[in-house]
């Protein structure tokens, strides 16, 4: 009584055995098995244990469909937990676990589930577990955790590469059996661009299983023939080994590649799997259909299996899974194994078949009872015979398999993944696509069609129209003559009556019969409150095997038909995709792009320690020897600047160039402070709002000619102040003549700041850089000495002279290193990130940390700076909203700890002194912090509710995530030089604030 | 749609070269318009189910701003205009 | 009938057969003091909480299709309440609190998991904003950490520590957060409001709302005929804007959809919430064993409940880059639901300038968290006819008023939310 490999028959290569292992067992197979029909030759029937019950499992089916026989392929990381055997290419060396068990396969506690069953029922879970409270999460789910799921994902990473490909095609014809041959000969002798994909390692579909005759020639055979001559057409390519999985939007189709998952050791040169997007002006489905099992007491029993499963394993793999073979039916199918077992030379135990008459004729000798029905199996972690019913009688049949046949179920997944219901036949009985897509056909028996006959001829004409549609004719071909049985249909039997042990609907859920008459009871009685109160279809299969099963349940339950339940919803995937293959190459260090400035290669050669900011990598400080910490070198870069001069990289900042008549009143109505009067030669810092009255970004415009502007941009703004503008005039005010693009990559930048700086940039520019000849806010174009064109602007971050550089990106580097070089004697340092920002905390100046995206111009300080008086401009009208001017708002304030040795964290909250903590108390935030070498303590801004009335006050910064409370004292932003003596060079001339100038 | 976007400019392109701004069918209001028409303006969607007007900005590739007709219930794209026409356009149809 | 340790085990020796159907399948009564359109989580929250905290138990509940075949459905069953904003924190530490109690409450496991969240950043940037963050909730009262990235390591070993484009600096770990079982959430309030008398109606369209000459709602036109009704709120998600309409409400909502995966049924692997800061995506672990997962809006205005590859992609492109060690597990399952984003990305529970009209809307991807809440203060609103303390920010009329509740900052671009 075993499973066993037929002497002879089948497509496998007997001239290549192979080795492979399951659960540290080594068996042999062939090339051409999967590992279950391997598993089954070598007569390891028992594969798997279920999930709730972890009752025995064998292999149910010969194909994608499989909800039992799931294992672990591979080794540490490369296993892959619930591995449909079915489905898997045997190769020499597979190693394969089984899983859901402990200690063993053959032993396996779990089972005791069993004996709970009567507690365990459908949505027993939501009814218990609740006593006592604490023990949900303590005991409970814990238990649940780990005795639910299947295998086990090590969580190692990937040794193995993936990739992505786009495909275009005229036709993407969806599976090689009969009709996806046919469709796709048809297609590609008119000359379309054909894509024909298939699961499958070997393609052909079902005419690799029957004992069928095409053309006088045997279907495998004839399904080679087409092939071949397929593969030497130049416009098809054959996919094999591809799965489709999604149907998207405009006819797009997402599918995987196997490329590597039938070989030991992949090779690095090639990926194991690739994910395709086809993009098909026309698609053929031709995902043929899936026999349905039989629900009846004990069918879960290994050994029990599909009818047709048992037909592939013996005419494709030769393989029997039995040496006496029992067949349960309610159509033709059953016959149809039963010859094919006989053809084998298997005893056939006997047909039972549950219609009172047949017209399908029964080899000779076999047993057929008519009217019968089996009510329970015998046997344990393998069938050992069954108990049929007829007519009040019971027999007890010995048998070591069991087909079973319960109709056919049309694969429509893929056509009904957007939105089309599934459409109910009576005369199918079957659930078939509609069409809801002109550039989507079914074909063959995905269409509904059974006999070979019809699908050759389906998948041929569903060609034919679209050929015709692409306006390619087609040439007229003689059908071949198919010589096949016929059988006939099967009359619906959803659930064989008189159980006399659990009868499953979803297996590998280990939902029964029972659990979908307790849901219709309980009132989850909609096809898809059944599923999600018992789980039916929610399996790694996503019902498969177990939906149109479920609905005829359900239906013969509430006495309606299949048509009136319905199905569930289908989704992608039509079968799982590993996340691997849909990630491809991006991941680690290539999950998003690297962008680095011109200037990277300065600064690395100068020391930097770069830090990611957004896609950029930016110079955040440059330790000099014996520094130890980024503040040391912080600090001291910061010193430099404020005693010497400083080098610092801004090529990041974002830089649009803008050329035009109109380009001044378009910017007029970009930013909210008033920019067309703006001088030639002049910069000009700005603000530009969202139309909420919130600030989007700063930076500053420079005008270089009348009708030629320089924009910068917060480096991580920079892409969307673009967009903004690109927005704004296109969308609004087209009739603007403008033009503007990006050169934030054309130009590399650099900031020189410091008392020293005009002495330096003095040496090297050939222009006259005193304040009379390049005063505070002066923007131009100069030379270097050098011989170069570059732009120079007086402005600055840091609150000391300084200017901006900018020089053709490719020039950068070259031009820093002289700067470096010039500003030697002068004690020039290149400083960072790090130093920049405190360099702007200091004297008050806001980045994105404080511009939130809730904040207004005045909450920042720059109230006056808003051009009301100008007709329009973007964020005006809602900018005087009640909420946006009142007095409570939140305003920017500097923060000085009382205690110096306190740091004020960015993040923390402000209380008032003796407030108790709470949302209503809140005062506000800390939004950037540093430690001011200049005082010599920390220093902190922050959005403090009426915050400009409350300078002096003291203020608990609450931190209390970080253990911190203590108190600090409320001051203005400006911590250094307020009156901005230094910023214009010379002490003795008269000063005005900054930001008044700014917006002058 | 939402797979392919046919940009009138560059062709038939995958929908990850765009960035999707929402709503085309209100116009800016003038200046003068009430702080109510402002406010709905910036604020109310008329998010139909079927057929919506809508801004696609091709940012990977011309840079333009696009109006794309599509049904918001079935994905099907109707028309795909540049902005700027499309702005034009609904000026002329005002005068 | 009452779930307890004793009708488990009467209906266990009786082949489970004496189980009472979970809530009636009534029809339309003519009239109702409140009418719900919605049988979504925030619905049947609604009719349940109307009935048991305000009495009010002449109730209807009409669902276009099944109940829960919306968000409440279709979600990725993350429970926490670490928000910034005085709009919003005390409201989500309400429905945390409520979501602790809530099984003992309506005799439902929900199996609500707090297994924590751990919040994931990468910068400095990223630091300071979940320290705000978890200073707000700790100014509340609500318990959260900062931990650094060697803390992190120990709590969550398997992230990408040494090869990963954004470095792990730490995260923000809210314990009490979690996970709960999102369809029983539904079934759980629908029993619970059933059970004291709240007509549940499914399979019931909306068509119209009618309103008398004084412009006041007095019921609705259904599939199922014309019912009457003193008070109507509305609970309908992303089809906000669709039964608003049928009133002359405009609304600050757009629809879009947000895909959501699970995996294959895998043993026990990752044991928290996670979410990526270098990215959208976000991961839990069903009890079942399903990986649940993740990212970012589609962003183009959907009724659909269905989305497209790119996203699917750029999704689990960001999972791995997090988790190298997902790459050889398989997704077994996206789905789409459909998001009533809001103008602010926060949500609108508050009274209409329409007469017996009332709106519960605007919750984004951050609706099932809120269950419990909106239910709660939803029922406040409409038995009080005002505003229950903890949502009396979210109302309709803070866009004109210039009190937009924006935790991130966006601005009035529902799909950047």
């Amino acid at each position: 009584m075993t499973g066993f490999r037929l002497t002879s028959g089948g497509l496998i290569d007997r001239s290549r055995p192979v080795s492979f292992s399951f659960d540290g067992k080594t068996f042999k197979g062939f090339e051409g098995d999967t590992l279950a029909s391997a598993l089954i030759a070598n007569d390891q029937l028992l594969v798997g244990r279920s999930f709730k019950y972890h009752r025995p499992r064998g292999v149910l089916t010969a194909g994608s469909s499989e909800p039992n026989a799931l294992v672990t392929i591979g080794t540490g990381p490369r296993s892959e937990p619930n591995t449909r055997a079915t489905v898997a290419e045997l190769y020499g060396g597979l190693t394969s676990r089984s899983q859901n068990r402990w200690p063993s396969l053959n032993v396996d506690i779990g089972s005791l589930n069993s004996l709970l069953s009567p507690f365990l029922g459908a949505g027993f879970y939501y009814k218990t577990f609740m006593w006592p409270k604490a023990f949900w999460e303590k005991v409970y789910e814990p238990f649940i955790r780990m005795a639910a799921g299947l295998g086990k994902l090590t969580l190692e990473r990937d040794p193995d590469r993936y990739e992505k490909a786009w495909a275009h095609c005229d036709l993407l014809v969806v599976g090689a059996g009969p009709a996806g041959l046919a469709a796709a000969l048809k297609a590609g002798r008119a000359g379309l661009r054909v894509i024909l994909a298939d699961e499958d390692f070997q393609p052909g579909g079902s005419l690799l299983s029957v004992a069928a005759t095409i053309g006088g020639t045997p279907a495998a055979l004839y399904a080679k023939t087409v092939l071949d001559e397929l593969k030497s057409l130049a416009n098809v390519t054959l996919m094999p080994r591809t799965t489709v999985f999604g149907w998207y939007d405009d006819n797009v189709f997402g599918a995987v590649e196997k490329v590597q998952k039938h070989v030991a050791e992949p090779s690095h040169a090639k990926p194991v799997e690739r994910l395709w997007r086809v993009v098909a002006r026309h698609a053929i489905l031709a995902t043929g259909a899936i026999e349905r099992p039989l629900v009846f007491g004990g069918n879960d029993r290994p050994g029990v299996m599909t009818a047709s499963a048992v037909s592939t394993y013996l005419n494709r793999y030769g393989v029997s899974p039995g040496e006496k073979v029992a067949v349960f039916t309610n159509g033709g199918t059953g016959y149809r194994t039963a010859r094919d077992l006989k053809a084998a030379g298997i005893e056939v135990a006997a047909i039972v078949d549950t219609r009172a008459s047949a017209t399908d004729r029964a080899p000779e000798g076999v047993r057929v009872m008519l009217n019968a029905a089996i009510v329970d199996t015998k046997g344990g972690k393998r069938i050992k015979g069954i108990v049929v019913e007829r007519a009040g009688f019971e027999e007890e049949i010995e048998c070591d398999a069991l087909a079973v046949s319960g109709g056919w179920s049309p694969v429509i997944h893929l056509a009904c993944q957007r939105g089309a219901k599934p459409v109910w036949s009576d005369e199918k009985q079957a659930f078939l696509a509609p069409q809801s897509d002109a550039r989507l056909t079914v074909a063959g028996s995905a269409a509904g069609l059974e006999t070979l006959t019809e699908a050759l001829a389906d998948g041929a004409a569903k060609a034919e129209a679209v050929i015709a549609a692409l306006g390619k004719t087609a040439a007229a071909e003689a059908a071949l003559a198919v010589e096949d049985v016929a059988y006939s249909r099967h009359q619906p039997v959803w659930y064989v009556g008189g159980a006399r042990s659990k009868a499953f609907v979803d297996y590998q859920n280990d939902v029964h019969v029972k659990d979908l008459a307790l849901a219709e009871r309980e009132a989850y009685s909609s096809i898809e409150l059944s599923k999600r109160y018992t789980t039916s279809g929610m399996a790694t299969d996503q019902g498969k095997i177990a939906n149109v099963n479920a609905t005829g349940i359900i239906a013969s339950m509430k006495g309606v038909s299949p048509a009136d339940v319905g199905t569930t919803t289908f989704r992608p995937f039509y079968t799982p995709v590993s996340l691997g293959t849909i990630a491809g190459t991006s991941r680690d260090r290539h999950g998003r792009p690297i962008r680095r400035s011109p200037l990277h290669g300065w600064a690395e050669k100068n020391g930097a320690s770069f830090v990611e900011a957004g896609l950029w990598y930016r110079s955040s400080y440059f330790l000099k020897a014996g520094e130890k910490t980024w503040r040391e070198a912080c600090d001291r870069e910061v010193l430099n600047v404020r005693a010497n001069a400083g080098i610092c990289d801004v090529s990041t900042l974002g830089k649009i160039e803008i050329f035009g008549p109109d380009a001044a009143e378009f910017l007029n109505r970009l930013y909210c402070n008033p920019m067309l009067k703006l001088p030639v030669g002049k910069a000009r810092y700005g603000l530009m709002l969202r139309e909420d009255g919130m600030v989007h970004d700063d930076g500053t415009l420079s005008r270089l000619a009348p009708d030629h502007f320089f924009m910068t941009t917060t480096t991580s703004m920079a892409g969307e102040v673009l967009s903004h503008m690109e927005f704004y005039h296109q969308a609004y005010w087209p009739e603007l003549k403008l033009r503007f693009v990006s050169v934030s990559d054309q130009w590399a930048q650099m900031s020189i700041a410091g008392p020293k700086s005009r002495a330096i940039l003095q040496k090297l520019v050939d222009a006259d850089l005193s304040d009379d000849g390049f005063p505070f806010l002066a923007a131009r174009e100069v030379r270097l000495k050098a011989g170069l064109s570059v732009r120079l602007f007086r402005i600055s971050f840091s609150g000391e002279l300084a200017y901006e550089l900018a020089v053709p990106a490719s020039y950068g580097e070259a031009v820093a290193d002289l700067v470096m070089a010039e500003g030697a004697e002068f004690g020039l340092q290149p400083y960072g990130l790090e130093a920049l920002n405190v360099l702007r905390i200091e004297k008050g100046h806001v980045t994105h940390a404080e511009l939130n995206g809730t904040v207004t111009p005045d909450d920042a300080g720059f109230g006056k700076m808003m051009g009301m008086s100008k007709p329009d401009f973007v964020g005006k009208q809602l900018s005087s909203r009640f909420g946006l001017t009142a007095a409570d708002r939140l305003q920017l304030v500097g923060l000085k700890p009382l205690d110096p040795k306190n740091e004020i964290r960015a993040g923390a909250h402000l209380l008032k002194e003796g407030a108790e903590p709470s949302m209503a108390n809140d005062q506000g935030i800390v939004t950037s912090n540093c430690f001011s070498p200049v005082l010599g303590h920390p220093v902190a801004l922050a959005l403090l509710k009426s915050g400009r009335e409350r300078i002096g006050e003291t203020i608990i910064v609450f931190d209390r995530l970080r253990g911190d409370e203590f108190p600090a004292t409320v001051c203005s932003p400006v911590f250094v030089d307020p009156d901005n003596l230094k910023l214009k060079g010379a002490v003795d001339e008269p000063a005005a604030p900054q930001r008044k100038e700014a917006a002058e | 749609m939402a797979s392919l976007i046919t940009c009138p400019h560059c062709g038939t392109r995958p929908k990850e070269e765009f960035a999707i701004k929402g709503d085309a069918s209100r116009t800016r209001p003038s200046p003068a318009a009430s702080a109510e028409e402002w406010q709905k303006f910036v604020y109310i969607r008329d998010n139909p189910k079927g057929r919506n007007i809508e801004y696609w900005h091709h940012v990977l590739g011309c840079r333009r701003w696009l109006v794309v007709d599509r049904d918001t219930l079935t994905h099907e794209v109707f028309a795909v205009t540049d902005a700027a026409e499309h702005a034009l356009g609904r000026a002329e149809g005002a005068r | 009938m009452r779930y307890s340790a004793l009708s488990i085990l009467r209906n266990a020796l009786s082949g489970n057969r004496g189980w009472k159907p979970a809530w009636r399948e009534p029809d339309p009564k003519p009239h109702y003091d409140v009418i719900i359109v919605g049988g979504g989580g925030h619905g049947l929250a609604t009719a349940y909480y109307l009935a048991k905290e305000y009495g009010i138990t002449n109730v209807a509940v009409l669902e276009k299709g099944y109940i829960g075949s919306g968000n409440v459905g279709r979600n990725t069953t993350i429970i926490r309440s670490n928000y910034i904003l005085e709009g919003n924190e005390p409201f989500y530490e309400f429905s945390l609190k409520l979501w602790e109690g809530l099984e003992q409450d309506f005799n439902f496991n929900a199996m609500v998991s707090q297994r924590g969240i751990v919040n994931l950043f990468h910068d400095d940037s990223g630091r300071d904003h979940y320290a705000r963050r978890g200073n707000a909730m700790m100014i509340h009262g609500v318990e959260a950490a900062l931990l650094n990235r060697e803390q992190v390591k120990a709590l969550v070993p398997y992230l990408n520590y040494d090869h990963a484009r954004f470095p792990i600096m730490g995260a923000l770990y809210q314990k009490r957060a979690g996970t709960v079982r999102h369809d029983a959430v539904a079934w759980g309030y629908a029993r619970g409001a059933d059970s004291r008398g709240v007509d549940i109606i499914q399979n019931c369209e909306v068509t119209g709302i009618r309103r008398d000459a004084s412009g006041r709602v007095t019921g609705v036109e259904t599939s199922r005929g014309f019912i009457g009704c003193n008070k109507l709120g509305l609970a309908a998600a992303g089809n906000t804007s669709t039964v608003g309409r049928m009133a002359g409400l405009e609304l600050p909502i757009e629809s879009h959809v947000l895909q959501a995966f699970v995996s294959e049924g895998l043993k026990p692997a990752v044991h928290h919430v996670l979410t990526y800061g270098g990215g959208h995506f976000y991961i839990s672990q069903s009890d079942k064993g399903g990986l649940v997962f993740g990212a970012s809006l589609d962003y183009f205005p959907s009724y659909a409940q269905r989305g497209n590859l790119a996203t699917v992609e750029e999704t689990i492109e960001e999972g791995v880059s997090l988790i190298p060690g997902l790459s050889r597990a398989r997704v077994l399952r996206s789905w789409g639901g459909v998001m009533d984003m809001s103008m602010d990305g926060s949500p609108i529970i508050d009274r209409t300038p329409i007469d017996n009209l009332y709106l519960n809307c605007g919750w984004c991807y951050g609706g099932f968290k809120a269950t419990p809440a909106s239910g709660f203060t939803f029922a406040h609103l409409l038995a009080k006819g005002e505003s229950h303390e903890v949502s009396r920010f979210m109302r309709l009329d803070r866009f004109a008023r210039g009190y937009a509740i924006d935790e991130a900052g966006k601005g009035p671009q529902p799909n950047l939310h």
